[in-house]
């Protein structure tokens, strides 16, 4: 185990490296590009054992991962934003086709007007893909998160791709000081990837064939089926994650302060180490308030969720992304998962740092503020006192 | 090579993913179909061109003429078009 500074790109791409990935197939796009970068330079140099190939679009990137997916290879691709969009029609081919392919997406906005900057309006626009979803706060956590992606996919009774979200330059530019583990301890926890759902010459099957409305809903529960099986396999990869590296995650949530919370602000992403700064401040001014991370966002954790808000009286969901005509997102779900727990608090959502405005602390502490005080809407930040 | 053989059984247990053991056919395109090809065998000169221009690989080499195989065939009728002997027609189904 050696420690570097490194950018949550290059911190991801360690990670890559570790699990031994077998073909990489990707196409630049900021913020993500310096991921390739790192891994084509690996690549070429033999410390990656991996086919790496440049293609001419996102389009072609996941399709060509879905082929070396289809003979067995652990595959991995990386994108971002519009080049997220473009490969779209591939996501949905991959979750069907239950290819555990790895996919890093540096959350960008998207465009029209033209945004390269952080938010998370790419990735949550497809959380209804069939993909896993889970978002990391930090470079330590993206690198960790490849590993633990891979055998979370790769699991038979998973058998789903799975989305690694590091908010762009947040996460994937800024340097922080990172452990990387050797590739004895990555070995220990990641085995190779073993299939029957791939080609084989020794005993030939077809693969992604169709399937009409006598047999197709039955395809469509099993790949439900598989996701929920998420929960269990991420909480059993964490323990042995922590018993080979040392460092502990807290699977679907990660809770800070929540137990006596009267309000709680729940978010996704790195924007959760300043939630916590606020929820540390507000308690020093006599609010008993709490922070909520979602570290997965598919499969929902609504139990989970359920389970943490049970005894907290008020909730502000600060999200980067609005579903136009709507809400967020993250709320819309959020708000579901306390109705469906029978749960009696109101819950309202802030609508934050889309195309990369900066979210201030004074701005989560008004969030919180604002749910303490009954608050049942959207606010839109830029327009405070305005409902949505 | 021998081809995909309708798979007649009764359905399997769906497996969990959309793979399965290769070698069947798991719909007869003869159900797109209303009509069959019909070989005029005086007129085939064994040239293939129909064969090439199957898109469902309906068409294969038999001695040396052509045979179809119904199961593959959908009825497009690209070979007729492509026969310069006029050796391919379609007949309706009964």
């Amino acid at each position: 185990m050696t420690r570097a500074f490194l950018s949550g790109n290059e911190a991801f791409a360690q990670g890559v490296r570790l699990s031994r990935v077998q073909v990489v197939s990707a196409y630049p796009i900021t913020p993500q590009t310096t991921v390739v970068e790192a891994l084509a330079g690996m690549a070429a140099n033999g410390e990656l054992n991996a086919r790496f190939l440049h293609v001419e679009s996102e389009h072609s990137a996941l399709s060509a991962a879905i082929g070396a997916s289809m003979t067995g290879a652990r595959t991995f691709t990386a994108t971002s934003s519009q080049g997220l969009l473009y490969m779209a029609e591939c996501l949905v081919y991959a979750s069907g086709g239950r290819y555990p392919i790895v996919m890093m997406n540096a959350c960008r906005s998207t465009a029209l007007p033209w945004n390269i900057y952080g938010d998370q309006r790419d990735s949550l626009l497809l959380a209804d893909s069939g993909w896993i979803q889970i978002y990391a706060k930090d470079a330590q956590e993206a690198l960790d998160l490849a590993l633990i992606a891979y055998r979370v996919a790769e699991d038979p009774e998973v058998s789903t791709p799975c989305m690694v979200c590091l908010d762009g330059f947040t996460i994937t530019h800024t340097y922080e000081a990172v452990d990387v583990p050797s590739q004895q301890q990555a070995d220990a926890f990641l085995p190779p990837y073993r299939t029957s759902n791939r080609f084989d010459f020794e005993d030939p099957r077809n693969l992604a064939f169709s399937a009409g409305p006598e047999t197709n809903y039955m395809f469509k529960k099993k790949e439900h089926e598989g996701m929920l099986r998420v929960f269990g396999a991420l909480e059993k990869a964490e323990k042995d994650f922590n018993e080979i590296f040392s460092r502990s995650y807290s699977g679907a949530l990660e809770t800070f302060a929540t137990e006596d919370a009267e309000v709680v602000v729940v978010t996704l992403g790195a924007v959760y180490g300043l939630v916590v700064e606020a929820v540390k401040s507000l308690r020093k001014q006599g609010i008993r308030a709490g922070a909520i991370r979602l570290r997965l966002i598919r499969p929902f954790p609504a139990g989970q969720l359920k389970e943490a808000l049970s005894q907290v009286k008020h909730v502000a969901v600060l999200e980067k992304d609005i579903s136009f005509g709507y809400e967020g997102a993250v709320l819309s779900w959020v708000r579901a998962a306390v109705q469906k727990g029978g749960l009696d608090l109101n819950v309202c959502g802030f609508v934050a740092g889309l195309g990369g405005k900066d979210i201030p602390e004074a701005y989560i502490e008004y969030a919180a503020k604002t749910a303490l005080s009954g608050f049942n809407g959207t606010r839109f930040q830029g327009f405070d006192e305005e409902d949505l | 090579m021998s081809s995909p053989k309708l798979y007649e059984d009764k359905l399997p247990p769906i497996p969990f993913a959309p793979v399965f053991k290769a070698g069947y056919l798991t719909l007869s395109n003869q159900g797109w179909s209303e009509v069959i090809p019909v070989l005029e065998s005086d007129k085939c000169n064994g040239c293939m061109l129909c064969a090439l221009c199957c898109p469902d690989g309906a068409v294969r080499a038999s001695g040396d003429k052509v045979s179809f195989e119904r199961d593959f065939c959908k009825g497009c009728g690209l070979c007729v078009k492509a026969c310069r002997k006029g050796a391919i027609s379609l007949k309706a189904k009964e």
